[in-house]
């Protein structure tokens, strides 16, 4: 005890002599706590960011390994948002399948209502309306759109341009007060359903799109402005966090961090569904595997959408807007005022759901966030026996740890940020 | 001292009153976005919504710097001890907002994940409904906070309990109860 | 990348209905699979090649994909638990075991997918893992041994994912309760005693 006074003494009064000492020794005492080594010759340190922290995007922890300011290794460790949607995608009807998966990426969540209805589609073996595929299609690039404007916005605040956050708010607004109109809800829409999609659009509905792409259109050349040519920008995400070609495959990674690569792979032009092969866009990548590239991509990708959009609103066929298969789809609502056997058989279609064919399937769509997939088994009655979800960014979140490590842990956020994960998605 | 002899530009009132009107008009809500229900308490403090109207733009990142939780999103086993850790790194007096039906109840995921309300974790002040409410409902479940933390009801509540309003106590399962992690007992 | 081609197998699901005992594979890939590989079963899963092997062959058949056949990513493993099947999809020439585990391939460069799924019985619950051949399935393998307590041999690091480090049981298995919590109402009045007011 008395030691530790004298040594407290002695560090108070701060004389060179003491200092010198001290130093020679590397024990320093202070209260009874002894600090093993001063001077970081080769000692790391473990440092954990979140579950709560504000640029971690929800609920993701990384641990770090720090050897002074340069991160040795990083781990994210996941699970705080683990909700149980695959225990209890498997107590839900089919119908009722599509509002538990679009709440997984809730960013985007038409890409996995999406897929959703497509991997049941393909075990019914039932054919879409044409009408259906376009309003599919058209709803989730509005949605890629609104999930990359999201990007803008946080990846903006997260690296330290404020004012990205309110830019990129103002767009996706108006992008979600569209999808509003046209689902009825500003996210988790359960609006795509096995067999079509929920509603017809309404009306106005090509006046309100178009508007749409030319405010984002309008929006998107503000934020090139503000970030693209910006020196403080550039020097803050310019060869951070670079992965290569090799990695991201051997990882499963997908989606922009794999373009940004220089890996042109899109799956809506490799293996085309909905109708993406009839109308015209581009697959975009870069050369790099940086931050910058990758927020480049998700920048020039809004574009590509309001180009498929308008596409969308041009080419839109008319007709059904689901399948006329009493099987599957209920009757409409008039019909049920005047006839107890439709009323009869809505209440069956929502209470015990329709049965599907015992067999499995995996199908996969292009979010923006990557390939999304959705594997279903079926045992022949009206629930699932197993659904799961293949969420890109449960694979993307593998990257961090390589495109981290023997940077500055001030680049940490930018890497996070870029990597646009999605912890929803991510635990499911 | 007569009244009518101070200067006038005066007002009487109870400091009590005054304490509230202050605390009402600076409530720092802590950043705690879950899920999808984040992205709306986003949005509520965006460019389009603009919290800032109210006082309370500054989300703060630290709990020690924050008097009001919005806890955004469903809350799993796995993050109810880091949710209380956070709770109780807040300084009194201190609210709890719980954003959304997975808050509130659990919502539509009544499974092994997730905890079935928030309140059984920390005391709620005030629930707002939705999946995920817009932000206009978040609006509104924060001026009724304002108003409640005006009217001081919120005070006589916590004046009922020693600990300060976290009357909840979280322990350890007796032996033998079915597997839920987060049992409540409540405090005397 | 050079434009990737489409490989669509035309045909394939018109043959479906009259599956002779021991499909014929109409993949080439699947076809080299079914060649190499001793007891694996080719299946045609709405217009999906699928392998059914054994599962001590899983890393040695991811081996073969990524070095012979150019199956550059490993895209997903998953499980499936068929404990309270009312129905199970027959496959001929597959021993059905309670687990299924499920890995699927893609081939940028051939642009063309392949499934490879292996009977797992719930006695002995190991396979080998694919971390050595595929590094991205690292979190995938972990979940699975989270949530159904399959374990790989040769995972790096083979601990919980999803749930607490202390949980105990594995939640997605079928006899594992969705754990369902009954609704209560605060300030429940109770049953009303008597006849109705």
């Amino acid at each position: 005890m008395n030691e530790v006074v004298n040594e407290t003494e002695r560090l108070s009064r701060q004389t060179d002599e003491g200092a010198q000492e001290l130093k020679a020794s590397h024990e320093l005492v202070v209260t009874g706590t002894v600090w093993p080594e001063l001077e970081g010759d080769g000692e790391t340190m473990i440092i954990n960011m979140g579950p709560q922290h504000p640029s971690t995007h929800g609920v993701l922890r990384v641990m770090m390994e720090l050897d002074g300011e340069t991160v040795v290794r990083a781990k994210p460790v996941i699970g705080y948002l683990h909700t149980g949607m695959e225990k209890t995608g498997e107590q839900l009807t089919y119908v009722q399948g599509c509002t538990n998966v679009t709440r997984m990426d809730y960013a985007s969540p038409i890409a996995n209502e999406i897929v959703f209805s497509m991997a049941v589609e393909q075990l019914l073996d039932v054919e879409v309306p044409e009408r259906s595929i376009w309003i599919r299609m058209m709803l989730a690039e509005l949605s890629r759109m609104a999930s990359h404007l999201l990007f803008q916005a946080s990846n903006g605040m997260d690296i330290g341009a404020v004012s990205m956050m309110l830019y990129g708010w103002r767009e996706r607004e108006e992008t979600l007060r569209v999808l509003e109109m046209i689902t009825g809800l500003r996210m988790n829409h359960n609006f795509v359903r096995p067999g079509g999609v929920a509603a017809d659009l309404p009306d106005g509905w090509q006046h309100a799109v178009l508007e749409l792409c030319d405010k984002v259109e309008v929006g998107i050349g503000d934020y090139d402005t503000l970030l693209t040519g910006n020196p403080i920008w550039i020097e803050r995400t310019v060869g951070v966090g670079v992965i290569t070609t090799e990695q991201a495959l051997a990882l499963g990674v997908s989606g922009p961090i794999l373009r940004s690569t220089g890996f042109a792979w899109d799956l809506r032009k490799a293996q085309p569904y909905l109708a993406y092969d009839k109308v015209d866009f581009d697959v975009i990548y870069t050369q790099n595997g940086d931050c910058f590239d990758r927020y480049r991509i998700r920048l020039t990708e809004i574009a590509e959408s309001i180009k498929i959009v308008r596409q969308c609103v041009e080419m839109m066929p008319p007709g059904d807007y689901r399948v006329q298969d009493k099987k599957i789809t209920p009757p409409p609502r008039e019909r049920i005022d005047q006839s107890m056997e439709a009323l009869i058989h809505h209440f069956k279609l929502f209470t015990e759901g329709f049965r599907v064919p015992a067999g499995e399937t995996y199908v996969s769509v292009e979010s923006p966030r990557g390939e999304v997939g959705c594997y279903i088994v079926s045992d022949g009655t009206g629930k699932p026996t197993r659904m799961h979800v293949r969420a890109p960014s449960f694979y993307n979140l593998q990257s961090m740890g390589p495109m981290m490590e023997d940077r500055l842990v001030a680049d940490a956020v930018a890497v996070i940020s870029s990597v646009d994960p999605i912890l929803g998605e991510v635990d499911r | 001292m007569a009244l009518d002899a101070v200067p006038h530009n005066f007002l009487t009132g109870r400091l009590e009153d005054v304490v509230r009107w202050a605390r009402r008009n600076s409530v720092f809500p802590a950043t705690f976005g879950l899920a999808c229900c984040a992205i709306e308490m986003m949005a509520t403090g965006a460019a389009h919504y603009d919290l800032a109207r109210y006082g309370m733009e500054v989300f703060r990142a630290s709990p020690r710097q924050a008097d009001l939780m919005i806890v955004a999103g469903r809350v799993s086993q796995k993050m109810a001890p880091v949710l209380r850790q956070v709770y109780d790194q807040m300084v009194e007096p201190k609210w709890v907002i719980s954003m959304g039906v997975c808050a509130s109840s659990g919502g539509m995921f009544n499974n092994y994940a997730i905890v079935q309300g928030v309140d059984q974790i920390v005391p709620v002040d005030v629930y707002v409904p939705g999946c995920p409410p817009g932000p206009e409902t978040l609006m509104h479940g924060i001026l009724t906070l304002h108003e409640q933390i005006r009217t001081g009801e919120l005070l006589k509540r916590r004046e009922v309990s020693p600990t300060g309003g976290a009357a909840i106590q979280v322990s350890e399962p007796p032996a033998g109860t079915p597997r839920m992690p987060v049992s409540i007992s409540q405090a005397t | 990348m050079a434009e990737p081609t489409a490989v669509v197998d035309e045909g394939a699901s018109e043959e479906f209905h009259e599956r002779p005992d021991k499909p014929v594979p109409t993949d080439e890939v699947a076809a080299a699979l079914v060649a190499k590989f001793e007891g694996s079963i080719f299946h045609d899963s709405h217009g999906q090649p699928v392998v059914y092997a054994d599962r001590s062959q899983m890393a040695d058949i991811a081996t073969y994909l990524r070095d012979e056949e150019q199956f550059t990513t490993c895209l997903d493993v998953t499980a499936v638990d068929h404990l309270t099947d009312a129905e199970r999809m027959a496959v001929p020439g597959v021993a059905p075991e309670r687990f299924e585990l499920v890995a699927n391939f893609i081939s940028h460069a051939r642009n063309r997918r392949i499934r490879v799924i292996a009977q797992v019985p719930v006695s002995d619950t190991t396979v080998p893992s694919l971390t050595p051949v595929y590094a991205g399935v690292n979190f995938a393998e972990r979940e699975v041994f989270d949530l159904f307590g399959i374990v790989f041999v040769g995972h790096p690091d083979l601990t919980r994912i999803l749930m607490p480090d202390d949980w105990s049981g594995y939640p997605l298995r079928k006899d594992d309760a969705p754990a369902r919590v009954p609704v209560t109402f605060k300030e429940d009045p109770g049953p009303r005693v008597g006849g109705a007011a």
